[in-house]
């Protein structure tokens, strides 16, 4: 009896654990395949195609950060060599929320986008900046600021100009920034959270032992849950390693519906 | 002492039980159905914000073009049409009025990209503020749409997906017999045809 329990026990585990070693491989290639073509947020100036001046990164890298530590608004500008043949909405929309841009609750990120070899520039604003940063002011930002500037070549001033016009938008409604979101801080609960299905296990499986029940239902039931929450738990693991990843600057968690205007020049 | 050992067991075999049985996905089902129902009120909301829209641009192209009747009557009529329906959160099991949604939402676009098209011709409409702004709010409406759209779809494969591969299926087939497959948008020439507004 106990034996045919035990066997049933060990080639369910087996199977889930399998199941799920399947699951993640696949999982983990899918989130390759779908990272390849863009850039990583290395700081919050990302010249990738290489058109601004190391003197005007590291103005803008100062008023990006100073911005962001007086409003908790994170703001990066990009540049792309190419945009893979995809119009620039939906690649800003996928590489604003690929960097997870803003805080998780506010969704207060704003992503600068340029495309030189395309012609074309978007500013991306996160859901929770929809308000103050209109499309309507994206749009005048774009083609007053940004587009006359490009036009000429200049790409120095043009994304200066535009950020200094994104953070006066930003900046200039105080009732918005002067509640400064709280920083961000790892949730608390998440490890108790993942922890209690094992601890119950453990606390059943105890008791189990010091008070009896020879191979009964129950006994089996414990085995399966056992088995199971592992399966579930092994699943949740990969999901979330998203952001925590090195250079002292990441998203925050926050994601964005398309605010925001596009231009060309 | 024996009986206060059987009552403490059979709460920690209730709380058990609901553990594994979450840990088991027994709860996928019903929260992938909600995430694809907010998606879809996201939709909903996008469209409707578009809608919103459409007076006031008919108002102002109107002022400048009065002779482009036909187009301004066809997003009159477009729009019309695509305010009359509306689909509930449980209607987007039904394939055909999903695409009877689609295919009005598209007649609007269309509606639109027309009258952008012909608003070209004219100098004095073309530099108005007002009408800047609200071609400015279209666009992004109408990317708000498509982004909107795209988070849908994902919601619905996810839940579509649920309900057929393991261990969704189990639970599917005998505790949510009641969950049909939701229908997805289908790429279709509307989605090309949507108005392309450039400057």
């Amino acid at each position: 009896m106990l034996g045919i329990a035990a066997t049933h026990k060990t080639w369910l585990r087996r199977w889930r654990l399998s199941l799920t070693a399947i699951a993640g491989l696949l999982l983990a290639s899918f989130a390759a395949l779908a990272a390849a073509g863009y850039p990583a947020l290395t700081g919050r100036v990302v010249d990738g195609a290489n058109i601004l001046s190391a003197i005007e990164k590291a103005d803008l890298e100062g008023k990006l950060t100073a911005l962001e530590d007086k409003s908790g608004i994170q703001l990066v500008v990009a540049t792309v060599a190419s945009l893979g043949g995809q119009e620039i909405e939906p690649f800003a929309n996928d590489l604003f929320r690929q960097w997870k841009l803003g805080e998780t609750r506010q969704n207060n990120g704003v992503l600068l986008l340029v495309a030189p070899n395309e012609h074309r520039v978007r500013i991306e604003v996160g859901y929770g900046l929809e308000g103050t940063l209109t499309d309507a002011t994206s749009k005048i930002i774009i083609a007053n600021a940004v587009a006359p500037r490009f036009k000429t070549g200049d790409f120095n001033a043009g994304v200066g100009r535009g950020v200094d016009d994104i953070i006066t938008v930003l900046t200039t409604d105080s009732a918005e920034w002067q509640k400064r979101p709280e920083m961000r801080a790892p949730e608390k609960n998440s490890n108790w959270a993942a922890l209690a299905p094992f601890l119950f296990v453990l606390i059943f499986i105890f008791l189990n032992m010091r008070y009896g029940a020879r191979g009964s239902f129950a006994g089996n039931v414990i085995m399966m849950s056992a088995g199971m929450s592992r399966g579930g738990f092994g699943g949740g693991g990969f999901s979330g390693g998203g952001f925590s990843g090195g250079g002292g600057f990441s998203g925050g968690g926050g994601s964005s519906g398309g605010g925001g205007a596009s231009g060309g020049w | 002492m024996q009986k206060y050992f059987s009552s403490l067991r059979a709460v920690t075999f209730a709380a058990l039980a609901s553990l594994s049985l979450s840990a088991c996905g027994y709860n996928n089902i019903p929260t992938k159905e909600e995430a694809a129902k907010a998606q879809w009120a996201e939709v909903q909301n996008q469209y409707e914000r578009r809608s919103d829209l459409v007076p006031n641009l008919v108002a102002t192209v109107q002022g400048f073009a009065k002779q482009e009747k036909d187009v301004l009557i066809g997003v009159t009529e477009a729009r019309a049409k695509a305010t009359a329906i509306h689909l509930d959160a449980n209607d987007l099991t039904d394939p055909a009025k999903v695409k009877q949604l689609q295919e009005a939402q598209g007649a609007l676009s269309g509606a639109l990209g027309r009258l952008l098209a012909v608003s070209e011709n004219y100098p004095d409409l073309k530099s108005n503020q007002n009408f800047l702004a609200l071609q400015s709010q279209l666009e992004g409406t109408e990317n708000r749409i498509a982004v909107a759209r795209k988070d849908y779809i994902g919601a619905v494969q996810s839940y579509n997906t649920e309900l057929r591969t393991f261990p969704g299926v189990l639970w599917a087939s005998s505790f949510f017999r009641a969950n049909k497959p939701m229908a997805e948008f289908t790429a279709e020439a509307d989605a090309q045809a949507a108005p392309k507004v450039k400057f």
